[in-house]
């Protein structure tokens, strides 16, 4: 079968939507995928422009993979479409389809005003214009955005981070017009206000002039007002990229756009329309959530399929300038006859309305200023009964119900069109937690405002993480934590006494033991308390695959000095130790038996070394490169930094083993976006970064502050770990423990940067002690008879080593003899030629 | 194998033994796992049939349901220490043996194959 040529022109998000949805619907690739994109860039996520401000790198916006079978030719232009002859042609020349989509999204509207073309003019759309405007901006004080919509105001914000004094001018006599109604508008207004931002509202502007540089410096309202500005944003709207179509006389919207059916099907059948720059039925649609949709609807029908467009959702939730809006649904109650129940409470300063059908049967719409927790559930509810009394969804916080009241056929996730039947099935089908539901069904893994309701379905149908830690224990690892702390209780046989039944096991054990060690408690091998620890902790030791043991000790930031090299050197030939190098900076030396620990030890100890805890969960290692000391392109001291950080935290206990790195400039050499936490230099001070991880499902973590001070970094730090420590759960990883937080990375800055749990100075407290207090397990184990007494090979025959602990030599170095039968080490052959026989 | 039976072996004061904690020890060149919980003695053989590696002394003691466990330190499978049997791989188990404490001293006799 000959293959079908495919040209898609535009490479934004709606057209690698389309390629994407395509490519997986496509098994027998019956198509021959081209893409023609404008920018030079491929595509990238456009919604999370802003977050460039932020300090987040471009990359990590890209929504592009490579994939052989499709052809990218960024940087080209499509100059026309020749219907007749089927060829779209470009400034790189032509390219032929069976079928042509037409992603090519939409342009910043720009209003006919006198000085929209001086410097200093821009608009809001492109990465490109982002590093304009931050250009710009510099050594400049003022800035203004004309257009105080969802776009003018992640304008307004991205100025104000700029360090610019910036105003807001809208046309319409309240902000968000769009989305909001005139009472939310003037809740909106001030939380905006506070924040310093001045709005001028329902007034336009008719003229921008220049300073005596040339640039702008000026903006003349309409009612005569004068506003200061050397950089303008315009965000005045948006206008369909419908040219080629309109040159090449297919028909379009009323308000442009090119116009097309439910199928997405313009009127020449080979040629699509998807995104911005199509008007589905007449209307076109600048949110990204209908442009997948549409992307799809023509995937489905290219392989065959029958899909249509769904009604747009047009509904919106946004964290705007710290503030809380939400819309959706007939948000401005156009419907006729119908009633609004609406919601004002001065004192939290929340805004709520829902608009009901005329018998108050029906939600219809709604809007959420100051606090949209509710919206989840009450956009999923749109145009179906209510599931609670009004006020009952309305009160902040309560929300009255939840995802489980809904029906199945309720889309939760309406970016990716997944309803509570396909969640339900998901579930059913052995999905237990949240990622595992976002990776078998992709809900919550665009906007994510559904997250909170896919955790309640998990409750609803009694997976939602089972709260009890083992057949012991019926509470959390959380719980277990706060009523050790609270209660001082300091025995594990008190504590399943009291609150567990049994006699424990190789479950609740060792977490009892970590929870009484980050409670700095004493000594990990003291009394009753030596029997929770697993073998690694018992031994201050990593358990090896032959019964025999590994010592890591603690190299600070990977800085080490020759003498204590040598020692290592020494120590590992003497006690024939197996050495290699660790990917955290430090020196394994393995093959050690039980009873050797204390004399290697002892060696070690005596050389000025301490404890690694890589046997621990706890904190490991803070990797660095060798920063602004040495190298030629490093801002800042990262070796200084790292050490200063893995002395602070070493011996910290945790839920989960604790990775960390410094990197002393932005290219990243100590792979600090790898760890639990890493801090990147830059020109002012650090960025902090939260969540990595490697491992089974590599992460990289999330930038959370930004240019920081050391003494702001090791505060935010401090706070970062404990509250890690005592609110997540067993074996889970920083990653994982955002990831599972209700409002994720913006709920942790809430607790630990904005102190909205009032838990900062008791978390800083808690710290200091621990810092306080740090001792060196291994010392302490070597000045201790009775500790000491622990590590024999047999309590009978102490001087016998196990005999089961054999080895071999492999590269000049002993490794375990392993059984012949078992065959498991098999020498590597790199490259060379099979023979067959 | 059959004959005489195995004698008793003192292997160590009971006070050698913390509760909820085991130890290794060598009865007749056979690696043992001698266990004590709050009321009892326990010993099976110390080699974990999984990994074929001598560790199981070195498991964490518990109980499941009504019985009394220790986990492989290796890869956490539970055995019952009353008749060596793994809860975890049906089929799969080590052998027990007879402990007792006499006069404060823990003997061990070493039982046959099951």
């Amino acid at each position: 079968m000959r293959k079908g040529r495919l040209v898609v022109v535009g490479n934004g998000m709606v057209g690698q939507r389309f390629v994407d949805a395509l490519r997986d619907r496509d098994s027998n690739g019956q198509w021959r995928v081209t893409v023609l994109g404008e920018e030079s860039r491929p595509a990238y996520d456009r919604v999370r422009l802003s977050a460039l401000f932020d300090g987040v790198d471009p990359d990590e916006l890209n929504l592009h993979t490579p994939d052989p079978q499709v052809r990218l030719r960024l940087g080209t232009s499509v100059t026309a479409i020749d219907r007749a002859r089927r060829v779209v042609a470009t400034t790189a020349g032509e390219y032929p389809y069976d079928a042509l989509v037409l992603a090519t999204g939409s342009s910043p509207f720009v209003p006919p005003i006198d000085g929209a073309d001086l410097p200093g003019v821009f608009t809001y759309r492109t990465q490109d214009d982002l590093a304009a405007i931050r250009a710009h901006a510099r050594g400049r004080r003022r800035g203004a955005v004309i257009g105080g919509g969802l776009l003018g105001l992640e304008a307004a914000n991205a100025l104000r981070l700029l360090g610019l004094a910036t105003s807001v001018v809208e046309f319409a006599p309240r902000l968000m017009p769009m989305q909001v109604d005139t009472a939310g508008g003037a809740l909106l207004r001030r939380y905006v206000e506070e924040l310093g931002v001045a709005c001028h509202l329902g007034v336009a502007t008719s003229a921008l002039h220049p300073g005596p540089d040339g640039s702008v410096a000026q903006l003349e309202l309409a009612d005569g007002g004068r506003v200061a500005a050397d950089l303008v944003v315009v965000a005045a709207g948006i206008r369909p990229r419908d040219e080629l179509a309109r040159a090449a006389d297919l028909p379009l919207g009323r308000q442009g756009g090119v116009l097309v059916d439910r199928t997405c099907r313009s009127a020449d059948e080979r040629i699509w329309a998807v995104g911005e720059c199509a008007a589905v039925d007449g209307t076109c649609h600048g949110l990204v959530g209908p442009g997948y949709a549409m992307a799809e609807t023509v995937a489905d029908r290219l392989v065959g399929g029958a899909a249509t467009v769904p009604n747009a959702d047009t509904a919106t939730k946004l964290k705007l300038l710290g503030v809380d809006v939400a819309s959706f649904g007939d948000a401005h109650g156009t419907t006729p006859g119908c009633l609004d129940v609406t919601f004002t409470d001065p004192a939290t300063r929340v805004y709520a309305k829902l608009v009901l059908s005329d018998d108050a049967q029906t939600l219809l719409g709604g809007v959420l200023v100051g606090d949209a927790d509710a919206y989840p559930t009450l956009r999923a509810s749109v145009g179906q009964a209510l599931p609670a009394a009004p006020l009952a969804l309305l009160a902040p916080a309560g929300a009255g119900t939840g995802a489980a009241a809904l029906p199945g056929s309720t889309q939760v996730c309406s970016c990716n069109a997944v309803t509570r039947v396909d969640l339900d099935t998901a579930i059913a089908g052995g999905a237990t937690d949240v990622p595992a539901l976002k990776a078998c069904t992709r809900a919550g893994t665009s906007c994510g405002s559904c997250v909170p309701m896919l955790r309640q379905l998990l409750d609803a149908a009694g997976v939602g993480q089972p709260r009890g830690l083992c057949e012991h224990f019926e509470v959390s690892r959380q719980e277990l934590f706060d009523l050790i702390r609270i209660r001082e209780i300091r025995t594990f046989s008190s504590l399943i006494a009291e609150y567990g039944r049994g006699a424990g096991c190789d479950i609740c054990k060792p977490v009892v033991a970590s929870i009484l060690a980050s409670l700095g408690t004493g000594h990990l091998l003291d009394g009753e308390r030596a029997s929770l620890q697993d073998t690694n902790d018992h031994f201050l030791a990593n358990l090896q695959r032959d019964g025999s043991y590994s010592v890591v000790p603690r190299i600070p930031g990977g800085e080490i000095t020759p003498e204590k090299l040598i020692v290592l050197g020494e120590v590992a030939r003497d006690f024939a130790l197996y050495t290699k190098i660790t990917g955290g900076q430090r020196i394994d030396l393995l093959g050690a038996r039980v009873e050797q620990l204390p004399q290697i030890w002892r060696r070690l100890v005596d050389a000025g070394f301490e404890s690694g805890h890589a046997y621990g969960k706890a904190l490991r290692t803070v990797k660095s490169c060798v920063g602004s000391t040495w190298c030629r392109y490093g801002v800042q001291d990262s070796v200084g930094l790292a050490i200063a950080l893995e002395l602070r935290y070493r011996g910290l206990r945790a839920p989960h083993k604790i990775k960390a790195a410094v990197s002393g400039c932005a290219r990243e050499c100590a792979e600090a976006r790898g760890k639990d936490f890493g801090i990147i230099a830059t020109d002012a001070g650090w960025n902090l970064y939260v969540g990595g991880n490697g491992g089974f499902r590599p992460r990289h973590a999330d930038l959370f502050a930004t240019d920081l001070t050391t003494e702001a970094l090791v505060r935010l730090i401090d706070r970062f770990l404990m509250y890690y420590i005592r609110t997540a759960d067993r074996l889970q990883r920083t990653a994982a423990w955002i990831e599972a937080m209700d409002g994720g990375l913006e709920h942790l800055s809430a607790v630990i940067v904005d102190d909205s749990l009032g838990l900062c100075a008791e978390l800083d407290v808690a710290m200091a002690r621990h810092v306080g207090s740090y001792s060196d397990e291994w010392r302490d184990v070597l000045k201790d008879p009775a500790r000491l007494g622990r590590f024999t090979s047999f309590v009978n025959a102490p001087e016998v080593p196990d005999p089961s602990i054999r080895f071999t030599e492999e590269r000049g170095q002993r490794v375990p003899a392993q059984a012949e039968e078992t065959g498991s080490r098999q020498p590597v052959g790199l490259g060379l030629p099979q023979v067959r026989r | 194998m059959t004959g005489q039976p195995r004698e008793w072996t003192v292997v160590c004061p009971l006070t050698c033994l913390d509760p909820g904690r085991g130890v290794a020890a060598l009865v007749d060149g056979v690696q043992v796992a001698l266990f004590r919980t709050t009321a009892d003695l326990f010993a099976i053989d110390n080699r974990d049939p999984v990994t074929d590696t001598y560790v199981l002394s070195r498991g964490i003691v518990g109980s499941r349901g009504s019985v009394p466990t220790v986990a492989s330190p290796l890869h956490k499978q539970a055995y019952d220490l009353r008749t060596g049997d793994c809860l975890d791989l049906p089929g799969v188990a080590v052998r027990w043996h007879e402990v007792r404490c006499r006069a404060g001293l823990v003997e061990v006799r070493l039982r046959e194959e099951a």
